[in-house]
């Protein structure tokens, strides 16, 4: 810490959020938080699901306002009165939760707000220009200017907000999770644009909950824990990890993996033959075992989460699919709960959660019949599974009644796990289930999946880090251009190996 | 809290809030989040409780005489009544994300049908189920072009409207329908008083007991807010959404077919003009009452409370003599003061 003192002399901070404090009702989520970047850095700020980072950001990009404290850029005070004024001072923000308007065009939604127009009219030939140049700069020039953004998938709505954030001439570009919805070649070249940025002077902030990303991108690191800033300014790639997380969750958390059962795997459950959905799937067969956990690894957009949303019926395909011997209508999601089956979906804010319904409702959306007689709620019954679940998962802060969007986004997500969490499921479908969730959290999450898949549910799981699929699968699938390409248990693989065959004969970008 | 920024709402919100001032376009729709849903749901409703004191407050000192006597509260009730039952169907059409023009034209349609000679022929409990069998139908024809049809609940609402006002009018041959003699046990059902009461002011109230009950407590109440609030959401967990928004316009057709038998126990006929403008009477209400027209949220409680706003108006503006024009621009005002006091308590209470 003194040796920062001493730097600050010769390289002034760009931006100083001292004693910042923001209080929601019942919860005090900034405590006095103290941020200190400098141009050209790469400032990682790290946390608990909960502690804050969202929020402190939210006040940088003038989305909040805080209750005190004060926000210096360059070391004169500023207030950032709305978003507008944040990107007025050359603060651009990419958010956690992805904020792009579906039915706007890839190029309206990166110059939303500060168009090109004479006249009031947009110059339309000038923005698509300059989003080619964008998308190429990102390492995507295959996304079209002129595509809905509704119809990208969840990592092409990631490249365009970053595309919106570069798009504005900022002098400190701050990233919530960019990662969390990339894989790995991706990752790589998000790493490479802000190199480019910092070289260039700009300062980033970047969150993750990916402690090895940090390592690699970082120059210093924050830790926030409940609202307060428990370390500054530690060197990012020498601290040791178990430094971080220890600061992080004031606790030692072992990043482990639950074991894998040993004995033999019960009957199968889960049949897949020839399935295909049009463009993305071509004829992919696999079985799943009950207790057993199957890995699918692949790229983004090589067809893995396609091919769980086939399965489970929320997608149009052809192709056989058996669960525990009965043939599955395909197309059919009512039916597809209703005899097992539980997907836990990629995108947790548009495709899983009810935003304005308190986390109790949500986690239990799914399995309504397991608490009610004809129809009729067993409210008691209902809240007491709730609360069972929200214990288990660790939710926080841990009262079921609270309105799920009050949640940092991890607790969020693991609503959207919990939904299934519950007797009576003989498949589920896990479509990136740890996105965004911190360190600590995650073991207890795997450990949850694990003893699922021991009470005999059979687990299909999808994944961008390559890690948790040979950790946590018993069996992993390599999917590319939409089949399976290779087949082996998980403790046969590495993680080369798997890269390896993820990319293989997919044009590599940039 | 004193923060006055209107930005200031929940943090997901702010994420939208953020990129809709950086687009600085309006406001965004959706408003301001809801924290603490259930309190502040009971604050929304105590001042629509409080709206609703004042009004008649209001109606004591301008026309003291004749406010406050029973035969006009009766006729207030009676009133509200028929739109209400026809309100409560709408909160669940609108908390469900969709929204249903059709239901005055409908319930037209229905008093019509119920009042043919064939059908009066069968007596009043046959023309009662009639009404009830015509309003469903209508309904679920609504419901099965929206969400198997893939229509606009809009549009299909609106032709709807345009298409049973025009056979109400066929059918009836633009003559208004008596209800006859021996059917008169359907007319007692407005003249019969239980404690002071007409009976249907009793079904009314058993309607919005009812819709409440489906509501808050079952799982079919549950899934019409996850289906209004996220349908991609709902889908995912298992809804049939398909079929759950087809029920929901089934349900308005239903209570539209109870409105018809209460309006033809009022009226004693059965007409094609019955009903006229209802529906936007209807959806004020829910309106009103704090229910998005975005879907997911609302109550049956501020509905009726809204809807009871609407109808003390009506009668002070009848009392006083004043012309319908009039009472026409003050709904309007009511109508935008009170989503704008709405917004702002939203705003207020983060
Ligand atoms: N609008 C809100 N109303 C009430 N509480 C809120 C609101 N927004 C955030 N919170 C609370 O503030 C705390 C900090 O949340 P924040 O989103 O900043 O966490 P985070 O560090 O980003 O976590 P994650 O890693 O899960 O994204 C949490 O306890 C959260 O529940
Ligand atoms: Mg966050």
């Amino acid at each position: 810490m003194e040796d920062i003192s001493r730097e600050q002399s010769d390289n002034p901070s760009l931006l100083q959020m001292r004693g910042i404090v923001k209080q929601f009702p019942g919860v005090r989520a900034l405590d006095g938080v103290d941020l200190d970047v400098r141009a050209g850095e790469v400032h990682c700020l790290l946390g608990q699901n909960g502690a804050g980072k969202s929020t402190l950001i939210k006040v940088l990009a003038g989305a909040h306002q805080p209750d005190s404290g004060e926000v210096l850029l360059n070391g004169e005070a500023v207030r950032l009165a709305n978003p507008t004024a944040a990107m007025r001072q050359g603060i651009a923000t990419i958010y956690q939760e992805l904020d792009l308007v579906d039915g706007l065009s890839v190029a309206e939604n990166i110059f939303l707000g500060h168009e090109q127009a004479v006249w009031g009219f947009t110059k339309r030939g000038e923005m698509f220009a300059a989003t080619r140049k964008l998308l190429a700069r990102l390492g995507h020039g295959e996304i079209r200017p002129q595509t809905e953004v509704g119809r990208l998938s969840p990592a092409g709505k990631q490249v365009v907000s970053m595309a919106r954030a570069l798009s504005h001439e900022a002098r400190l570009i701050v990233m919530d999770e960019p990662s969390a919805a990339l894989a790995h070649d991706e990752v790589s070249n998000l790493f490479r644009i802000i190199r480019e940025l910092t070289s260039q002077g700009v300062a980033v902030v970047y969150i993750s909950h990916r402690l090895e990303e940090i390592r690699e991108i970082g120059d210093r690191v924050t830790v926030l824990k409940d609202g307060r800033t428990v370390a500054v300014g530690l060197p990012a790639r020498t601290t040791p990890t178990a430094t971080v997380v220890s600061l992080m969750t004031g606790r030692n958390v072992e990043y482990v993996f639950p074991p894998r059962p040993t004995g033999e795997f019960g009957e199968e459950v889960l049949r897949v033959e020839n399935l295909t959905v049009p463009g993305v799937v071509s004829g992919v067969s696999f079985t799943v075992r009950a207790g057993e956990i199957v890995g699918l690894a692949g790229l983004v957009g090589s067809g893995r989460s396609e091919i769980m949303e086939a399965v489970y019926g929320a997608r149009r395909a052809s192709g056989k699919v058996t669960l525990n011997g009965k043939p599955v209508k395909l197309g059919n999601t009512a039916n597809s709960v209703r005899i097992g089956m539980g997907l836990a979906p990629e995108e947790r804010k548009a495709q899983g959660l009810l935003l304005d319904q308190s986390v109790a409702r949500n986690i239990t959306l799914a399995t309504l019949g397991r608490y009610s007689r004809f129809g009729w709620l067993n409210r008691k019954q209902e809240s007491a599974e709730a609360d069972r679940l929200v214990k288990a998962l660790d939710i926080r802060p841990p009262d079921p009644t609270r309105p799920i969007k009050t949640l940092s986004g991890g607790n969020q997500q693991k609503a959207v796990i919990g939904r299934w969490l519950v007797e009576g499921r003989r498949l589920l479908l896990l479509d990136e289930p740890t996105r965004g969730v911190d360190v600590g959290a995650r073991a207890e999450l795997y450990a949850l999946v694990r003893r699922q898949a021991d009470e005999g549910v059979a687990v299909l799981l999808v994944s961008s880090e390559v890690p948790e699929v040979l950790g946590l699968a018993d069996r992993v699938l390599v999917v590319r251009d939409g089949r399976v390409v290779h087949e082996a248990p998980a403790t046969e693989l590495d993680e080369h190996h798997v890269l390896d065959l993820v990319m293989d004969a997919t044009p590599s970008h940039g | 809290m004193t923060e006055v920024n209107p930005q200031k709402v929940s943090a997901p919100e702010a994420d939208e809030q953020a990129r809709v001032e950086a687009a600085a376009v309006a406001p965004s729709g959706s408003g301001g989040g809801g924290l603490r849903l259930g309190r502040m749901g009971e604050a929304r409703h105590l001042g629509l409780v409080i709206a609703l004191a004042l009004l008649a407050v209001v109606g004591l000192i301008t026309t003291p005489d004749t406010f406050a006597t029973t035969s006009n509260m009766v006729s207030l009730l009676a009133l509200a009544a028929t739109i209400g039952v026809i309100t409560v169907g709408m909160t669940f059409v609108i908390i469900g994300g969709g929204i249903d023009l059709s239901v005055g034209a409908i319930m037209a349609l229905a008093s019509v049908w119920a009042t043919t000679l064939a059908t009066q022929a069968y007596g009043p409990v046959v023309m009662a189920v009639c009404a009830i069998l015509v309003g469903t139908g209508a309904g679920l024809l609504n419901g099965f072009l929206i969400s198997y049809g893939r229509m606009v609940p809009f549009i299909a609402t609106l032709a709807m409207l345009v298409a049973a006002r025009g056979l109400a009018q066929r059918m009836s041959e633009r003559k208004t329908q008596l209800v006859s003699q021996d059917n008169g046990a359907l007319i007692e059902l407005s003249t019969t008083r239980v404690l002071g009461l007409p009976l249907l002011v009793y079904i009314f109230a058993v309607v919005v007991a009812v819709g409440w009950l489906i509501l808050n407590r079952t799982t079919f109440g549950r899934r019409t807010y996850a289906v209004g609030g996220n349908p991609e959401a709902a889908r995912l967990a298992g809804i049939d959404v398909r079929r759950h928004t087809m029920l929901l316009y089934g349900l308005s057709g239903l209570c539209c077919g109870i409105a018809a038998v209460i309006i033809m126990a009022r009226t004693t006929t059965g007409s094609s003009t019955h009903g006229d403008l209802y529906e936007l009477d209807a959806i004020a209400a829910v309106i009103i009452g704090g229910t998005l027209l975005t879907g997911g949220r609302g109550t049956i409680i501020g509905s009726i409370l809204g809807l009871l706003i609407f109808t003390v108006i009506t009668n002070l503006f009848i009392l006083n003599g004043l012309n319908t024009s009039d009472q026409l621009i003050a709904k309007g005002l009511i109508i935008v003061v009170a989503v704008l006091l709405q917004r702002r308590s939203l705003q207020t209470a983060t």
